[in-house]
This record gives structure tokens, sequence and C-alpha cells, in this order.
């Protein structure tokens, strides 16, 4: 399940809309990771594009990796502007057993970091300046480049 | 012919190029002062599917994209 907002998102209400349907499934272990908006170097929130058709299907191949072991990952972003100490990303992983969950949050959201086609940019005095010191290209990246 | 579109924070209006592969289109790229600066970093995908080279031949109504340097979160 992969969900895009534009606005930030409701923390309370996404954890508990994702929980409910699973209450019942024996899932041993639910391990959420909540991304929040930090105030650092003046800005006054983040701002965010992305491009569906290659989120999902990065999305799904990790859901497959997932189902393979018996978990579910969910997972929602925002898109355009979300300010200070509101959440732009919310991932969590449901899991019969705690070790599969815990390893799997660390992978996915790392991947996420270096793979989803996201952009992430730093409101500032009204602008919109990309984070490119933050960002990471894909890997692969460079083909067109000039051959050295 | 095929369309061009670049993503996220490379400011430029899509291309519409004929072209027959994706070394036309990286020599063509590399010759424009606006994007040159964004190839090093950036991935391309065709159909939205990633590509690793530029033995990549294109048809008529294919979608090339550049994925400049991504931070999701």
């Amino acid at each position: 399940m992969l969900s895009i907002y534009d606005s930030a998102l409701d923390v309370p209400k996404l954890l508990k809309e994702w929980y409910e349907p699973e209450a019942q499934s024996n899932y041993g272990a639910y391990i959420p990771f909540v991304g929040t908006v930090r105030s650092e170097d003046g800005i006054d929130g983040l701002s965010f594009d992305i491009y569906e058709p290659i989120l999902n299907s990065w999305f799904e191949a990790w859901q497959k990796k997932a189902n393979e072991k018996g978990a579910v990952i969910k997972m929602a972003h925002s898109r355009g502007d979300v300010m200070l100490h509101e959440s732009s990303y919310i991932a969590a992983v449901f899991s019969p057993k705690r070790r599969v969950a815990l390893e799997f949050i660390d992978e996915f959201v790392e991947d996420f970091k270096a793979s989803a086609p996201i952009w992430k940019y730093d409101l500032i005095d009204g602008k919109r300046v990309y984070a490119k010191k933050r960002s990471t290209a894909i890997k692969g990246s460079g083909i067109l480049g000039a051959k050295s | 012919m095929v369309k061009v579109e670049f993503l996220g924070p490379i400011q430029k209006e899509a291309l519409e190029l004929d072209i027959a592969d994706l070394n036309e289109l990286a020599v063509i790229l590399q010759e424009d002062e606006e994007v040159k600066e964004w190839l090093e970093s950036c991935a391309v995908a065709v159909n939205d599917t990633l590509v690793s080279s530029l033995e990549c031949p294109l048809k008529d109504g294919d979608k090339i994209s550049l994925l400049p340097p991504v931070c999701g979160g």
C-alpha cells in the first residue's frame, strides 16, 4: 500500500488506519518509521516533487520482497509543501517475526532515500531551493554524461 | 519521434526528438547548456524503466525520463 498526499501527513490517523485492518492478521510486529520536518538552517519547511510511475514500480518490487518473507509494507509520502514539525513520510512493516520487521524497515528506508524518485526542496523566504547537497544520484546515473 | 522529459529540479520543457538510440540523445544533450551540467548525476528511464546502458534502441512514441539526484523523506 502506497499513498501520496498533497499535504502534510496526519500521523495518528494513518498509523491507526494501517493498524486496524491488520490487528487480527497474526503479525507479531508492527514497526512504523515517521519522518518529521526539523527546524534547521533557517528553513520554513520542505517541498517535494514525486514521479509516480517509477515510485510505484520501485515500491511494488519491495512489497514483493516483503511478501516473500510473510511481511507487508505500507508507505505514505507528501507532495508539495510540508512545514516544520509536520510529517512528510511514514513507512511501516508488519511481519510475523520481530527480527524480519526490524531488518526490513532499515533496508527499505535506506533504499528509499537512495532510489525513490522524489525530489526535496528547502522552503526559504518563500522560495523553493533544491536540496542538492542532501540528494543522492540513483544507482547507474551518468550514462548520458561526456565520456572521459 | 520520442519524448524526453526532465524531472524534479531540472527546469526544462520536454523535448520531441527524432533519434534512434540513447547515444544520439547523449550527443544532443551534451550540447545543451541548460541540461549538460545535470548529465553526470542523472539516471535515465525509458518508458518508466531505468536503463544502465546507452545501447538502448528507441522506437516511435517512447518516453525517456531524466532523473536527477533524489532525496525523499
